[in-house]
């Protein structure tokens, strides 16, 4: 009777229960669902606004439509630097890409060195050495706090107030030559012997592995080390300089003064070097910061364990602390990586033609701003992109295996 | 909900900003109670802040006529510079009312760009600038020469065109502004330096011993430099252009900032010796101002405010000055020059 009534009274509860369900905006994921399509809502309702806007306003000023044909018109302008070959009857199109060219070449060298400069700096940094670790923690903190651009005007200004004139030009034995035009080099002019060479080159690179392999198999084996490094080095060197003097393969056109300037060989300009030594200063101080980071990441544990199985400082490093440290490292390299060519469009302030110097020109020749900005915002987002992609899967490799 | 209202608060925002920017120039500029003029980042003479931190120059003189014409006071003026590249984009958005930033009229720019050339204030054209110790006579002579040029501009063309017809395989170097190219130009980066004659007078005056450097006697192209304003609002393009006119005409007929005040008593509608033109340029006779949207002493108020022509000129960049330039082209039609006004009637 009693147990009857108890469960009478639970079927009611559980009847109520059912009936006092809360109402839909108080749950929790309904209401987010809801939130994110109301902000997708209003973000397409902008979008069309600006679009139907510009739309309206184009046909009312009776403005040109958008069309890219412009970059087939003859540009009638020339670039100061371009490493492939452009003349005033190139097309617009052909010196837009002469300009992502050189944004990529002055990124990949600026990074290249932004990373090695960085990595030093960084380890340099945690130096129980307290002058070196001082030393770097200033430069990271001078560096850090002064706007690039202010950087770039620096180092650009003081590269031509110090270079020699023209005809005062530094030479070395009359075959490099330094002025304020830059740094002049012989240029290597490749004959067929070329290639045997190459081979030798490829030969000596496949040897070394071959060898590294070995080495590695036999420490294995017998713990018996085999010097891999230098012989490596000496193999990689020696093997092809020794193919060089026998087979001659390169004629080297030399510069020479003629008129104004150094004619025939190859030129670094000022402007380029200004730009390379600025991104890669600028970025090595907090590419430092997070080699700092990685490093301490490790447990110090790590350290005193492998000190203790008897391996040397510098393996530790090598060997036991950066592997780990580098999982820590990646991540924010990436964004470094992709700071070094965004910020590279600050280029056209020391006179170095980047794309976005030679965007500018070409949108003020041809009055097409929009066009020119959407092929500006499309090679920044698809550099961006490609560099974050091929840093994730490097990531990944590198990123800890859980278990 | 509450998204709902901000989403009809944002778009009821953006909606008023369109409207508001289609509507007159004129309209926009007498609500705002200042004029927003589009400036040289720099150009000693044509505009510049002077030693004092105000802004100065011929072009600077313009902006202010124009804010005497419409106001009665030649200081409601916001000068915002800008770099060549922003200039006409700037403009075309409605970030300033009008450009007097020594900007060449071309076909294409007038075409091309949803914008109009009223005047010329300045009749130029470009030229080289190059240390005298070169010893370069002529601009023909620089084969294979390294020149500073700033980018985003006519020049840029001018210089390549120039290249082609003569064979000279110049080697640009470009900057975005002006004086960061003047700088390379002057630290011997470069053998020469191309602008506008006027610009490299006035450039010239900035660099560290503006004596050792000689503009070659090649005038490579002609530069019309003037005024621009939004294409299709054509009353705000009558009231830019007129302001220059008003300047020409005050100089054709001896009028100065000094004695407008003497002219206007002198020309008294009821004097019958009296000059119909002055009459009508200084607002006494005739309501010429009605037909600008202006009251009818816009005339008087420009002259009072800035001067005629000649006096512009001589102020800023005259051979008095150390850009130190002559009248030139820019002399009045019935001096030699090519500044001309049509008849205020």
């Amino acid at each position: 009777m009693a147990s009857a009534k108890t469960a009478a009274t639970a079927g009611a509860a559980a009847n109520t229960l059912s009936q006092t369900k809360p109402p839909f905006w108080r749950d929790e994921r309904v209401r987010g669902i809801i939130a994110q399509v109301a902000v997708i809502l209003l973000l397409v309702a902008a979008f069309a606004f600006l679009i139907y806007n510009f739309l309206e306003k184009q046909s009312k000023a009776s403005g040109p439509a958008i069309s890219f044909d412009f970059l087939t018109n003859i540009a009638g302008f020339q670039l100061s630097f371009s490493i492939i070959d452009v003349t005033l009857d190139s097309q617009i199109g052909h010196m837009i890409l002469a300009g992502m060219i050189n944004t990529l070449l002055a990124a990949a060298i600026a990074g290249f060195f932004a990373t090695i400069l960085g990595l030093v700096v960084g380890i340099a940094r945690l130096s129980k050495n307290w002058l070196i670790s001082r030393i770097a923690a200033t430069y990271i903190e001078i560096i850090r706090n002064i706007p690039l651009l202010l950087q770039l005007v620096f180092w650009f200004g003081a590269m031509i107030a110090m270079l020699p004139l023209v005809k005062e030009s530094v030479t070395i034995g009359d075959v490099i030559f330094l002025n304020k035009k830059g740094l002049f080099l012989p240029k290597p002019i490749f004959e067929g012997s070329i290639i045997i060479f190459i081979l030798s080159v490829l030969l000596a690179i496949g040897l070394a592995g071959v060898i590294a392999r070995w080495a590695a198999k036999r420490q294995i084996a017998t713990g018996q080390q085999f010097p891999t490094i230098s012989a490596n080095i000496a193999l990689i060197i020696l093997l092809p300089l020794v193919t060089y003097v026998i087979v001659d393969p390169i004629v080297w056109e030399i510069p020479v003064k003629g008129g104004f300037n150094f004619k025939g060989g190859f030129t670094v300009q000022p402007e380029m070097t200004a730009l390379i030594i600025g991104l890669s200063i600028s970025t090595s101080a907090y590419i430092a910061e997070i080699v700092r980071a990685g490093i301490v990441a490790v447990s110090h544990g790590q350290t005193e364990a492998s000190l203790a199985l008897g391996l040397k400082q510098s393996w530790t490093l090598r060997l036991v602390i950066l592997p780990q440290a580098l999982r820590v490292i990646i991540p924010p390299l990436i964004s470094q990586y992709l700071n070094v060519v965004k910020n590279s469009t600050l280029a056209g302030f020391i006179g170095y033609a980047d794309l976005f110097a030679v965007i500018g020109t070409s949108q003020n020749q041809t009055g097409r701003a929009i066009e020119c900005i959407i092929i500006l915002m499309g090679f920044y987002l698809a550099v961006s992109l490609i560099i974050s992609s091929i840093m994730n899967v490097y990531n990944k490799r590198a990123a800890l295996v859980e278990r | 909900m509450k998204h709902m209202k901000y989403a009809v608060a944002t778009v009821a925002l953006l909606a008023g900003m369109a409207t508001a920017a289609q509507a007159g120039t004129l309209d926009d500029v007498k609500a705002r109670g200042k004029l927003l003029c589009g400036v040289t980042t720099g150009l000693a003479g044509f505009g510049a802040p002077n030693d004092k931190g105000e802004w100065a120059g011929l072009d600077i003189d313009l902006c202010k006529g124009i804010a005497a014409a419409v106001f009665g006071d030649a200081s409601k003026v916001e000068y915002k510079p800008l770099s060549a590249e922003q200039r006409f984009t700037a403009l075309q958005s409605g970030e300033v009312d009008v450009l007097a930033r020594n900007s060449t009229w071309t076909l294409s720019r007038d075409s091309q760009l949803a914008l109009d050339f009223v005047q010329v204030n300045y009749y130029d054209g470009q030229g080289f600038m190059v240390h005298k110790d070169l010893g370069v006579k002529s601009a023909l002579e620089l084969k294979g020469a390294t020149v500073c040029v700033q980018e985003g501009t006519t020049t840029e063309k001018n210089m390549g065109d120039f290249d082609k017809a003569n064979g000279l395989g110049f080697q640009p170097v470009k900057f975005k502004e002006n004086d960061q190219a003047r700088a390379a130009y002057d630290e011997g980066r470069c053998d020469a330096y191309t602008t506008d004659v006027s610009g490299l007078a006035g450039e010239r005056t900035a660099l560290k011993d503006p004596a050792n450097n000689i503009i070659l006697p090649e005038i490579i192209s002609k530069e019309p430099l003037g005024p621009v304003v939004r294409h299709g609002d054509n009353q705000w393009g009558d009231i830019v252009r007129w302001t220059h006119n008003a300047t020409l005409v005050a100089e054709e007929k001896g009028i100065t900032q000094a004695n407008v005040d003497e002219v206007k008593k002198a020309n008294a509608a009821d004097n019958p010796a009296a000059d119909a033109e002055v009459q009508r340029l200084l607002g006494v006779t005739d309501k010429m101002g009605e037909g600008l949207g202006l009251s009818n002493d816009w005339g008087y108020n420009i002259i009072k405010a800035v001067g005629n022509y000649g006096e512009i000129f001589d102020r800023n960049i005259g051979p008095k000055t150390p850009i130190g330039l002559e009248r030139g082209l820019n002399a009045l039609w019935n001096k030699g020059g090519l500044q001309y006004s049509p008849p205020v009637r």
